[in-house]
């Protein structure tokens, strides 16, 4: 008895999330469906890399530096072997490392968006609640680094960093410095929305309800004005990702974030870049059309979220 | 209408005068000269710059063959075999119009023996250096030095009045990071004048209208514009698309692109330079290892067991497309000294290194830190990373710090690095260069480029005795016993002899020269 009405309870439950405002226009947008599926897939493959990936590209005890260059498809010339996108020119099957890459681009976007997020929603909320000089000091920062782009800010924080890392550890650290370069870089957006707002939300009377019985400050913030401020962080969030991916392989392209040992989408570019006039397109055409739909699949989900939040927009 | 036509005949004729005498080459390759300072840096790139705009007293030309330049002959002392007597061109003029003399020879010889210079090594067996008359210089050596000519091909002549002048008396300290007049200002007497320089960038070079040599060189270049790229597709790029006429350093991948498209050529020749790893071996402890208390590559064992591993024929197959010849010494055949059974490579044998470090208990490897240069030798990088593979498999966790040469070189001079990468040319064409630098310990005098911490007191004594050593079978017998040591003790993990691939616009007529040093005043331009 209990346990049918808590299954038509689920059922229903189900149902009305089916039914609801954003699953309704989610299923309706195809762009968005198709999208979201493709970002799915990338992130499993990605996650379970180890078990599709037929070879360990960051173990360079199983390189074989004869099967460099392996075409597409083709035996090598000198091995024999032969590779389903070929091999680069340290003779990296490009598949596994394509699928290595990638887990490095999505671990640093994804890390670097929470880390930027946390930041400026945090900040966000205190120079719009608080006001004052809290928020004149906050927001004249954000100012500042506003004016550098955010890729030169990014590579600031990744020199300075890589020059108090011990060197024993660079390699090991490249990625975290990484994140922390991008996440630092890009906190800013964040905190200018939440500001703007928490400044609107702050007057309304659900707030002024809030402060007249006495809540805290924090409180207040946290519990009643941030899941008021949620909806456009979660959009800036989506296409801050796209944005932190781009960013990555913008840094590893310039030499300056993942080691060549363990490289990420933006090395295998930056490698496959040098073999273009000589006819191994396939070193960079893999790597780059990955990165692409990836960054391109986040950026139409995010785009779709967009408008599904905005009410003025339904 | 008579007076038209020729009014027009006077305007094409100007046309084609001015075509005529501006010829601009504009130049790269991948990395930039150092420093203008001609003394602080004894580096390829360095001097092939220094060389268009200040002039040694006998260059190497095209072909490397000796050719007088600031002296116009030179000849030991009849009276003393100890004296090398050099007769110095007269009427030669410094850029900013000072007269060339005796004097500055002095000066400059005893600038690039003085402290910060880099230049000392090739100047050990010198004691004095006087002036005999306004254009003749006598040079004093400790002992007959028959091959004291060779030792002056790279040694620039400044001006003594200019440096003092200027407060550029001494040599710029590089590896200080010092910055002085001399490092980014000259005055030379050579074919060129600089116009501007941004380091890395751009230098802009004019041609010397007061040369001495106009009418002897063909000095068809009247304007030099020297970019370095270091970005290899960017070069070719630049190549391809007329942006610049001459690189000195075509990517091997694409040499066949380059050679096939119309208007530009590629000439190849061996280029009489090494490529190889040295090893930090005199050090208590490494830095950067993960072995406490120890230096594993103070052991043979581990050396010899890294020399095993390293595949010089995958290498030179992948990753140099066949453009190399696998190395097994640290001197090209262009040496005296060098034989073909020492530069047989060393044959790879992963098992026997495997065995070799297990022998001297690294069985379950170690970890170091590789130091690499990213815009000095042909695909440097490359060769690094497929040295990482290639040591995993004998357990040897590498990690790759590859970086520009401005800030690789000076690891290896100032003791910074455990296990680095090194090309060394070798201008004199005699291996007693190779061991004042590379082998003999690091003093005051000699060593200065010796990373190794190698020391060995029998093989130091037998390199000074080479200056001086006239009897040439005697010279040539103790230079193989000094090889012998190298060799045993596996100073060096030798990986190959480069081959120089210069790409060019067909207007450009120059031949390869051994040494990568272009010396634009021989250039030709259709």
């Amino acid at each position: 008895m209990t346990h049918g009405t808590a299954t038509r309870t689920r059922t229903q439950r189900l149902r009305s999330i089916w039914h609801s405002d954003f699953v309704y226009s989610f299923r309706h947008a195809p762009v968005a469906v198709a999208s979201a599926t493709v970002v799915l897939l990338m992130v499993l493959a990605a996650v379970f890399a180890p078990l599709i990936a037929p070879f360990d590209p960051f173990n360079p005890a199983t390189l074989n530096l004869m099967n460099g260059f392996t075409p597409p498809m083709e035996p090598n010339a000198f091995t024999g072997e032969s590779f389903w996108l070929g091999t680069d020119d340290q003779g990296r099957d490009v598949f596994s490392t394509i699928l290595y890459g990638m887990r490095i681009s999505l671990f640093v976007g994804f890390s670097a968006v929470m880390l930027a997020l946390v930041l400026g929603v945090v900040l966000g909320l205190l120079a719009g609640y608080l006001g004052g000089w809290t928020e004149t000091i906050i927001m004249r920062v954000a100012d500042v680094q506003l004016t550098f782009p955010a890729i030169l800010v990014a590579m600031l924080i990744f020199g300075i960093a890589k020059g108090i890392t011990p060197p024993e550890y660079r390699d090991q650290m490249a990625i975290w410095v990484l994140i922390l370069a991008i996440g630092l870089s890009d906190w800013v957006q964040f905190a200018r929305v939440v500001r703007g707002a928490t400044l609107v939300e702050k007057n309304k009377e659900y707030v002024q309800a809030a402060r007249l019985i006495g809540r805290a400050p924090l409180a207040i913030m946290l519990r009643h004005i941030l899941p008021n401020v949620l909806n456009p962080v979660l959009v800036i969030a989506t296409i801050s990702l796209a944005l932190a991916i781009i960013a990555e392989a913008t840094l590893s392209f310039l030499g300056v974030g993942a080691p060549p040992t363990q490289p990420s989408l933006g090395t295998l570019i930056r490698i496959g870049q040098g073999f273009l006039f000589s006819g191994e397109w396939w070193i960079l055409l893999f790597p780059a059309a990955t990165l692409l739909t990836l960054a391109l699949s986040v950026n139409l989900l995010g785009d779709w979220l967009r408008d599904a939040l905005n009410p003025r927009l339904r | 209408m008579k007076t038209r036509t020729s009014l027009l005949a006077v305007a094409l004729l100007a046309t084609t005068a001015a075509g005529a005498s501006a010829e601009t080459l504009r130049w790269a390759r991948a990395g930039d000269s150092l420093t203008l300072d001609p003394h602080a840096q004894n580096e390829g790139p360095t001097h092939t710059l220094a060389h268009q705009i200040y002039e040694p007293l006998i260059i190497r030309d095209m072909s490397g063959q000796f050719q007088a330049a600031l002296a116009t002959d030179w000849a030991p002392s009849p009276d003393d075999p100890n004296v090398w007597v050099f007769n110095l061109r007269q009427g030669v003029k410094y850029h900013d119009g000072a007269d060339f003399t005796a004097e500055d020879v002095v000066f400059s010889i005893n600038r690039a023996k003085s402290e910060n210079s880099d230049m000392k090594e090739l100047l050990t067996s010198i004691v004095e250096v006087r002036a005999a008359g306004d254009h003749t210089v006598e040079i004093v050596t400790d002992g007959p030095n028959p091959i004291l000519s060779s030792n002056l091909t790279n040694l620039f002549m400044m001006d003594s009045g200019w440096a003092e002048a200027n407060g550029a008396v001494d040599v710029q300290d590089i590896e200080g990071g010092e910055t002085t007049f001399a490092s980014t200002n000259t005055n030379g007497t050579g074919p060129y004048k600089l116009v501007s320089r941004e380091p890395d960038v751009r230098t802009v070079l004019t041609q010397n209208e007061n040369y001495w040599g106009a009418g002897q060189f063909p000095l068809a270049v009247t304007e030099i514009i020297y970019t370095p790229i270091q970005n290899a597709a960017t070069r070719v790029a630049a190549l391809l698309s007329g942006e610049v006429d001459f690189i000195q350093d075509v990517p091997v991948q694409d040499l066949e692109r380059v050679a096939s498209t119309d208007g530009l050529v590629v000439k190849t020749a061996p280029q009489n330079r090494v490529i190889f790893f040295g090893m930090n071996q005199g050090a208590d402890d490494l830095v950067n290892d993960d072995v406490e208390g120890a230096n594993p590559l103070a052991d043979v064992r581990v050396r010899r067991a890294i020399n095993m591993a390293i595949n010089r024929d995958a290498i030179k197959q992948v990753v140099m497309r066949g453009q190399s010849q696998p190395a097994g010494m640290i001197a090209p055949p262009f040496v005296n000294g060098w034989t073909a059974e020492m530069d047989a490579s060393s044959m790879t044998d992963v098992e026997a290194a495997q065995a070799l470090m297990a022998e001297a208990g690294y069985e379950d490897g170690f970890s170091i830190q590789l130091d690499c240069p990213n815009d000095r030798y042909i695909n440097d990088e490359a060769i690094c990373q497929a040295t990482v593979g290639m040591l995993a498999q004998i357990g040897i966790t590498v990690n790759l710090d590859a970086k520009p040469k401005a800030q690789h070189f000076p690891l290896i001079t100032n003791d910074q690095t455990d296990f680095y990468m090194l090309g060394w040319g070798v201008p004199t064409y005699d291996s007693e260069y190779i061991f004042n630098f590379l082998v003999h310990t690091r003093g005051s005098e000699r060593g200065s480029w010796n990373g190794t911490g190698y020391s060995n007191a029998d093989v130091d004594a037998m390199i000074q005795s080479l200056a001086s050593e006239t009897d040439l079978e005697a010279r040539n017998a103790t230079i193989q016993a000094i090889w012998d040591h190298v060799q045993d003790d596996q100073l060096y993990i030798p990986i190959h002899h480069q081959v120089l691939n210069w790409g060019m616009s067909d207007a450009v007529g120059i031949e390869v020269s051994p040494e990568d040093d272009p010396k634009m005043k021989f250039f030709t331009m259709n």
